[in-house]
């Protein structure tokens, strides 16, 4: 019964000064359902396309036998010739294109150069029944919802002989409707030979679906639970996501909390394209003067959503709720209204939605709030260059001026500069969202320390994080998402990566 | 000989600011040889000033477009239309020109707000609104014209196009004295401006160019403001379109830099979401800038009808193109965000230098426009190139995700992964 497909041995992924995976180790048998769960950034997306062979061969080390024989992929290309096919997150089809074109794109029924659409069509018809999608071939994609455009990647999956079929956080984006729908496919998949990988956070679909469940931490597989073996428990599989030594890696500080600074009730917020969704319900949270208060949650609670929706409603179509400061309602339905009432929210994407990175560091950390060194519309800019000095030394920027580009700076000293700019608007409440993705341990700790200051000069901090430790570490509150219910506020005395995880796996009452 | 060094590794690194100077005095020199130097005497300076200061001023409002990430097709229609209004206002209706050259430009104004209305606030990408609005002006001129020059027009708005400031030595000197003092006044005000900002970057700890470098580029920029003093003032003086001109580009370079309005422009071509997300109303920024656009066209509009002394219906045609050209030309990025007024000056100058150059030569228009046309590929292209062989700035996420393999880890390199050069190892 137990009959390998594939072996993967001693993988080691490294990028330039970060070992994204170490000695990773993965065996899949022919006709499982095998799921591969951690936290985010421990190597689950990385490992796949290592497999897959979005990384070439001669770029990682260690070795990948499929059906016994050994893999040198360059391309995707190779890895599908072979019946390895991936679905990525983000969906890549082409929202103009009829279905039965998206299934055999780049892999046309043609002859002689010409496309034979009645054959297109026809075939694309029985793989849609096979993946139990009742839906014309020639609808263009973008009329139809996304939990049928996963279902049409399968499809195009299916059209290129699968054998082992990887999906990279297949319900990230879906309902419960079409998620049960989606895991019931795959169970039928895997009565059809087909040899599936999940990679997934959500407890209660690797319990429906999974035959054997491999933990990957901090880019090393920790252990690979087997469900005929009676292992694939919640709390097995908790513990071996988090169960990490606590380092000492975040600052000494005694909390010195006031008044309430910021209430937020019954906030709702739909999806902005699909209206049906709903990714948050009815959150309230609030925050005090000098408090650090975490908001975990994992891939998908509707952290970030939440916060943006309440930043100037820059994420969500309706939203609806209410927004106190100090005890009283506050519209912040743009983002100048927000900041004008004293909030700031640093992005989890600093890239896209935070840094000018074509600009210097001064013209960024002077970009929320050019008023204060203006005059009549003028910007005075040896004021500008003496603030952006500040911020440079009191924040340890490490560049050779403040007129170097952003773009050209490290994660780390990219996100100091993303905090000066919103620390020189000045606000009440900073809302930090993943503050320390993406820069290494000492430059993480510069921003815990950053954190602990900020709260000592009397801001109310929301951080958004899916560190469990980082939360764990610096924060006094920590409210738990799922699935966009709040469902849990622990203090952090009773706060444990446990507990933690326990209420963001939680389903809803 | 570090000194060397130094500059020469400064050039490389600003190669193309250095490039698009060098590029300007190699094409002066080549057409100054070529035409016999006919190219810099007095008289061809002074059309050669004149004839492009409308595609300048275009130029000004259009690098500011481009900087926030729009494009302008429409203004060759505005300007022709503008003449067009002009004509009517002056013309048929005897209206004085103090209180025709206001009307126009709110004219401008309006024009610039129609089109900035439907890209900033309903959001149709400015290539569309701006194509609709090439065709819209453009038959507008027909309309009002009835297809029909109209002129002539009177003296004092004839002045804005081809008029000199007065000489003030009463016509018995062989220079022009009030462009001697206004050349030399200006050059030292530059050169004392240059000093100050040096000695200012210097207080504030952040990196001057070059000694060499600065003393060669102003020195170079001080000689060359001379001569054109010189060569101005051994004709008929200052031509009131360079006070014009010269008004717009010290105001609006300021404004570039150093005001409020000027600072959001770049922020939303360099990162329109980061803009967003700190507050910046682009929309309403948008909606300025093409305002802003549509009065500079009908500047350009009226210094070009008063130079033909005539509103004509195929007026302003192409202004678009050379007025882009010289924005791109002069540094401009594609992608927004980058680009200067002075830059898109000399972009403008190339274009004007090639024009006149050619013209004199006597090759036809078809030869000009295949040069001018490689030109102008040229320079993006050597942008691009140079772009990709530093690997700085712009360029799409997928682009550099891709390349960090070549590049060094100092900068950006994995999705998940980002290192700190000078730092803690990482795990």
């Amino acid at each position: 019964m137990n009959v390998p497909i594939l072996q993967m041995r001693g993988i080691t992924k490294t990028f330039p000064g970060v070992k994204a995976l170490q000695d990773v180790t993965l065996d899949v048998n022919r006709g499982e359902v095998h799921a591969i769960c951690g936290e985010n950034g421990a190597g689950k997306s990385t490992l796949m396309k290592v497999l897959s062979g979005v990384y070439a061969h001669n770029t990682f080390d260690g070795d990948i036998l499929f059906e016994n024989e050994p893999c040198d992929f360059s391309s995707i290309t190779d890895s599908e010739k072979r019946g390895i096919v991936i679905i990525h997150q983000e969906l890549a089809l082409s929202p103009y294109l009829s279905i039965a074109e998206n299934i055999y794109l780049g892999n046309e029924l043609a002859k002689n150069g010409w496309v034979d659409w009645r054959k297109t069509n026809l075939e694309a018809a029985k793989l849609l029944a096979r993946v139990g999608l009742s839906e014309n071939p020639v609808t263009p994609i973008q009329h139809i919802s996304v939990g049928k455009q996963q279902l049409v990647e399968i499809a195009k999956a299916l059209s290129k002989e699968v054998k082992l079929l990887i999906l990279d956080e297949p319900t990230a984006a879906l309902n419960d409707e079409d998620s049960d729908h989606l895991l019931d496919l795959i169970l039928h998949l895997k009565g059809q030979g087909v040899t599936s990988i999940i990679i997934s956070h959500k407890l209660n679909e690797i319990r429906k679906v999974a035959d054997a469940v491999t933990i990957i931490r901090d880019g090393k597989s920790i252990e690979t639970l087997r469900l005929d073996q009676g292992q694939i428990t919640q709390e097995r599989i908790i513990r071996g996501m988090v169960g990490r030594d606590l380092e000492s890696l975040y600052p000494d500080r005694t909390p010195n909390i006031g008044e309430e600074v910021l209430r937020i009730e019954d906030w709702t917020v739909q999806h902005p394209q699909d209206h049906a969704r709903t990714v948050v319900h009815n959150a309230s949270l609030n925050v005090r003067k000098g408090e650090v208060v975490g908001l975990a949650g994992l891939m998908g609670a509707g952290r970030t959503e939440l916060a943006m929706s309440v930043f100037g409603r820059t994420y969500g179509r309706t939203v609806s709720g209410r927004v106190y400061k100090y005890g009283e309602e506050i519209n912040t339905s743009t983002v100048s209204d927000a900041i004008d009432h004293g909030i700031a929210y640093a992005t989890e994407d600093r890239k896209h939605y935070g840094l000018n990175l074509i600009e210097d560091i001064k013209r960024n950390i002077s970009m929320a709030a050019l008023n204060k060194l203006a005059k009549r519309g003028w910007v005075d800019g040896n004021k500008e260059t003496t603030v952006a000095n500040h911020y440079r030394k009191s924040m340890n920027i490490k560049a050779p001026s403040v007129a170097a580009i952003t773009g050209k700076l490290s994660g780390g000293n990219q996100q100091k500069v993303v905090l000066s700019k919103w620390m020189f608007s000045d606000p009440d409440v900073l809302i930090l969202d993943e503050p320390t993705r993406g820069i290494d341990v000492g430059a993480k700790f510069e921003i815990y320390t950053i954190i602990a200051e900020l709260a000592a000069a009397g801001k109310a901090v929301i951080v958004i994080s899916s560190e469990l430790p980082e939360l764990l570490g610096i924060c006094d509150r920590i409210y738990t998402l799922s699935a966009g219910h709040i469902t849990g506020e622990v203090p952090i005395a009773e706060a444990t990566q446990e507990t933690l995880m326990h209420f963001m796996t939680k389903e809803k009452e | 000989m570090s000194a060397l060094r130094e500059s020469l590794g400064f050039l490389t690194s600003r190669l193309r600011q250095v490039g698009i100077f060098v590029a300007l005095i190699l094409i002066v020199i080549l057409f100054q040889v070529l035409t016999d130097g006919i190219l810099l005497q007095p008289q061809n300076v002074t059309n050669l000033v004149v004839q492009n200061s409308y595609i300048l001023i275009l130029a000004i409002g259009m690098v500011m477009v481009i900087i926030a990430g729009h494009i302008d097709l429409s203004v060759g229609s505005i300007a022709g239309f503008i003449g067009a209004v002009a004509g009517v206002m002056i013309v048929h209706w005897g209206w004085a020109w103090w209180l025709a050259i206001p009307a126009c430009l709110l004219v401008g104004a309006l024009v610039g707000a129609w089109q900035g209305y439907w890209i900033a606030y309903v959001g149709i990408p400015a290539f569309i609104v701006t194509l609709a609005g090439m065709l819209i002006f453009r038959g507008l001129t027909l309309i009002t014209l009835k297809n029909q020059q109209i002129t002539p027009f009177p003296n004092e708005l004839r002045a804005l196009g081809g008029g000199f400031l007065p000489d003030i030595s009463g016509g018995t000197s062989v220079l022009e004295w009030l462009t001697v003092i206004l050349g030399v006044g200006g050059t030292a005000a530059i050169l004392f401006q240059a000093l100050k900002e040096r000695r200012v970057r210097r207080k504030f700890n952040l990196e001057n160019e070059p000694m060499a470098w600065f003393a060669v580029k102003n020195g170079f920029i001080a000689v060359l403001m001379l001569i054109i003093t010189f060569l101005l003032a051994s004709y008929r003086g200052t031509p009131i379109v360079l006070i014009v001109l010269a008004v717009l580009v010290i105001v609006y370079s300021a404004l570039m830099n150093n005001s409020i309005f000027g600072r959001h422009t770049y922020a939303i071509g360099g990162n329109l979401h980061a803009a967003e997300l700190s507050g910046i109303k682009t929309k309403k920024v948008t909606f300025r800038l093409f305002v802003n656009m549509g009065v500079l066209a009908a500047l350009a509009g009226l210094v070009f009808t008063a130079r033909l002394n005539s509103a004509q219906p195929a007026g302003g045609t192409g202004f678009e193109l050379d007025s882009i050209a010289a924005a791109f030309i002069g540094g401009a990025a594609v992608q927004g965000g980058i680009g200067t007024v002075a830059g898109a000056m000399i972009g403008g100058l190339i274009m004007g230098v090639l024009n006149n150059g050619m013209s004199i030569l006597g090759l036809g228009t078809d030869y000009q426009q295949l040069i001018k046309g490689l030109v102008l590929l040229l320079a993006v292209g050597f942008d691009i190139f140079n772009k990709n062989r530093t690997g700085a700035g712009g360029g799409s996420s997928m682009g550099r995700r891709f390349k960090w393999k070549t590049t060094p880890p100092a900068t950006e390199a994995a999705p998940a992964a980002t290192t700190e050069p000078v730092g803690v190892d990482a795990k």
